[in-house]
């Protein structure tokens, strides 16, 4: 590159130029090449202890200057051997464990899990149950989306949609309450139902949220999606084609910002997904901005499903009316003795499982939530539970997207991809 | 059961839960076909031969082919690229370990966004040779989870560009925790867990080459994370 020297009689006093020789003070910034100043690259730990990195994920960054060359994730902080724990424990022994790994969606984990027994067995649960599991997932869907709304503004500096986002999310914290005693450890599902049916007055506190969210949503709305700084920050950062988005594993929103449209909702439709009117957003650039502009959407498409859904809840039994899966009301296990039997028999042994395996994928909140069984026959503990963790498969993309990025952009690049470190190491 | 044969409620009990009477909802993994057809699967056993071992469906309509597990690569790759498949996402790569001695199993869910069809791959690996091609050359999500199903079962992925522990630390000594045979609370006495964790230097939990940055890599400490070497500390 040519060297244009600008001098400008401005101060007088002088000062040493790039080179060493000496120059008068500039108002106009030089048009002069980059310094070859034989630097070092730097090692930066961040993490895993950090408010930017969404959990305990440890991120070690080579700078060159303030431009990151390279990132190395290094995960397992939280390394909670849930699948290990699985294997020691009766089919409906593991609820519990599920809703901690993606606390920040925890029905969404309960119907998972229980989906992918019921699968496994081949139970079919009402028309209720099904209708009130979507009911969860769309719930949690947005509750799990407005989490990562508000800490991502917060990333960029934006501190009123976290609290617009909070206020939401206590909302349904209030609901989780109301429906299953937990705020966040719900453990609401059971294989071949629900811990219990839903209690009265609830779908009303739903439909009052779905009625009312959307104002919300629109506020926070107006102040990121025309925002200059906001724009500024996600804009072509962070940015993944299509080909590559698929060839590294995204799913769920961070996919369908690269222009995909797959949603496990409507390719691999469970739950009458497939009846539903609602539309999967799909970005175009795949980048921050893109990401962020289709969990928006999701949002507003997750209002429209609760609607639905809530038209549809039928009546009718909650179970599966089958002893041999669902435990017998506390009255009859009280006064009858074959209800005392069944109680008995499914406490201590458990659901016996047929030998087989079996993927279940659903929506999640992060990407497509997958979980495998390996049973045995008659087993009533799996054999293998893999959770296909979306963060987890997500965050492996980071070191490709935050290259020669700065290491603000990192921070908004790791929470632009929606992670959730309970999932990660599980 | 009455004594006149009639069965009761509390049989039930004993056979498990009853298969649905209506087909499952959820025709996830299925072909869309009849269950027992699956397209791919066909055309696996036609140009693979002898190296598709068996097929079965699981769970009502998913379709899980065993292959050679030598041969891996050239199948998954012809998966992958064959435009009459195209299984261009790798949903999942894990490992099942039944005990017993038996083989262990390597797993791959595999989806194809073209064809909206889903097909599972197994393949067995004597536990005495745990070792598999890499995907990694096909599909780059299966970088992380080869690295958590050689963490977790101990199986090595031949050509892998970054073979190492990932929620384990990586001088983790007991094993690999989902194998069958590792106990629930891990092989070390708890005193011995928490003396190795508090005997853990800083620089442990960082990778060699990333101390050796702007550095000749000579000059780090040779070892760097094994426990029995706490000269390994000198690195800065």
């Amino acid at each position: 590159m040519s060297r244009r020297t600008v001098e400008l009689e401005v101060g007088g006093s002088r000062e040493m130029g790039v080179d060493g020789s000496p120059v008068l003070s500039p108002i106009a910034p030089f048009d002069v090449p980059e310094p070859e100043i034989d630097t070092e690259h730097m090692l930066i730990n961040i993490g895993p202890q950090h408010p930017a990195t969404h959990g305990v994920l440890r991120l070690v960054c080579e700078l060159d200057g303030e431009t990151v060359k390279k990132v190395t994730p290094h995960i397992g902080y939280l390394h909670s051997s849930f699948e290990k724990l699985g294997e020691y424990r009766t089919w409906n022994q593991i609820v519990p464990l599920t809703d901690r790994m993606d606390y920040l969606a925890p029905l969404i984990y309960n119907c998972a899990y229980v989906m992918s027994v019921e699968k496994l067995m081949g139970i079919e649960v009402t028309e209720r149950c099904k209708v009130a599991r979507v009911i969860c997932m769309e719930l949690d869907r947005i509750f799990g989306h407005l989490l990562w709304l508000g800490t991502t503004a917060i990333d960029v500096g934006a501190f009123t949609p976290f609290l617009y986002a909070f206020q939401e999310r206590e909302r349904i914290y209030t609901l989780h309450e109301s429906l299953t005693g937990a705020r966040i450890t719900t453990s609401a599902t059971r294989v071949g139902g629900m811990m219990a049916d839903l209690p009265e007055g609830w779908t009303d506190g739903v439909r009052d949220f779905a009625n009312t969210f959307p104002d919300t949503l629109a506020e926070i709305d107006c102040l990121l999606t025309n925002n200059q700084i906001h724009i500024g920050r996600t804009q072509g950062i962070g940015a993944i084609g299509a080909d590559d988005a698929i060839n590294y594993g995204f799913t769920g929103p961070n996919l369908r910002a690269s222009g995909i449209d797959y949603d496990v909702r409507k390719d691999q439709p469970y739950y009458d997904y497939e009846t539903y009117d609602f539309e999967v957003p799909v970005g175009q650039y795949g980048d921050c901005y893109d990401r962020y502009l289709c969990r928006m959407e999701e949002m507003r498409q997750s209002v429209l499903l609760l609607h639905q859904a809530l038209d549809r809840l039928p009546d009718g039994p909650m179970d599966v009316q089958d002893p041999s899966i669902t435990l017998p009301s506390k009255t009859d296990c009280m006064s009858d003795m074959e209800s005392m039997i069944h109680h008995f028999k499914l406490i201590t042994d458990g659901i016996p499982a047929p030998e087989g395996d079996c993927y279940y994928p659903i929506e999640g909140s992060k990407g497509e939530l997958g979980m495998y069984l390996v049973a045995e026959e008659g087993g009533t503990k799996p054999v293998r539970w893999r959770i296909r963790p979306p963060s987890f498969v997500n965050l492996s993309v980071i070191a490709k997207l935050a290259e020669g990025h700065l290491v603000s952009d990192l921070i908004m690049i790791n929470a632009s991809l929606d992670i959730v470190l309970g999932e990660i190491d599980r | 059961m009455t004594p006149d044969g009639k069965k009761t409620a509390l049989d039930a009990v004993d056979e498990g839960p009853r298969p649905s009477e209506a087909p499952s909802a959820s025709p996830a993994g299925s072909s869309g076909d009849h269950p027992a057809e699956h397209a791919s699967v066909s055309a696996l056993v036609e140009r693979f031969g002898d190296a598709v071992l068996r097929h079965s469906v699981a769970a009502g309509d998913q379709h899980v082919v065993w292959i050679d597990a030598s041969r891996n690569l050239e199948i998954l790759g012809w998966l992958k690229d064959d435009p009459e498949h195209r299984y261009d996402m790798m949903s999942d790569v894990t490992a099942v370990d039944y005990g017993g001695g038996q083989t262990l199993e390597v797993v791959y869910q595999m989806f194809s966004l073209t064809h909206k069809r889903a097909l599972r791959i197994r393949c067995e690996l004597p536990l005495d040779a745990l070792e598999i091609d890499s995907v990694v050359g096909l599909w780059n999500v299966a970088n992380w989870l080869e690295r958590e199903v050689y963490d977790m079962f101990g199986v090595t992925f031949r050509g892998h560009p970054d073979l190492r522990r990932i929620l384990m630390p990586h001088d983790y000594a007991e094993g690999h925790p989902l194998r069958k045979d590792f106990p629930l609370r891990g092989r070390f006495s708890r005193a011995e867990q928490t003396r190795r964790a508090l005997d853990q230097s800083i620089e442990h939990s960082y990778l060699p080459e990333e101390i050796a940055l702007g550095r000749e890599p000579q000059e780090v400490a040779p070892v760097v994370g094994t426990l029995d070497s706490d000269e390994g500390d000198e690195v800065s």
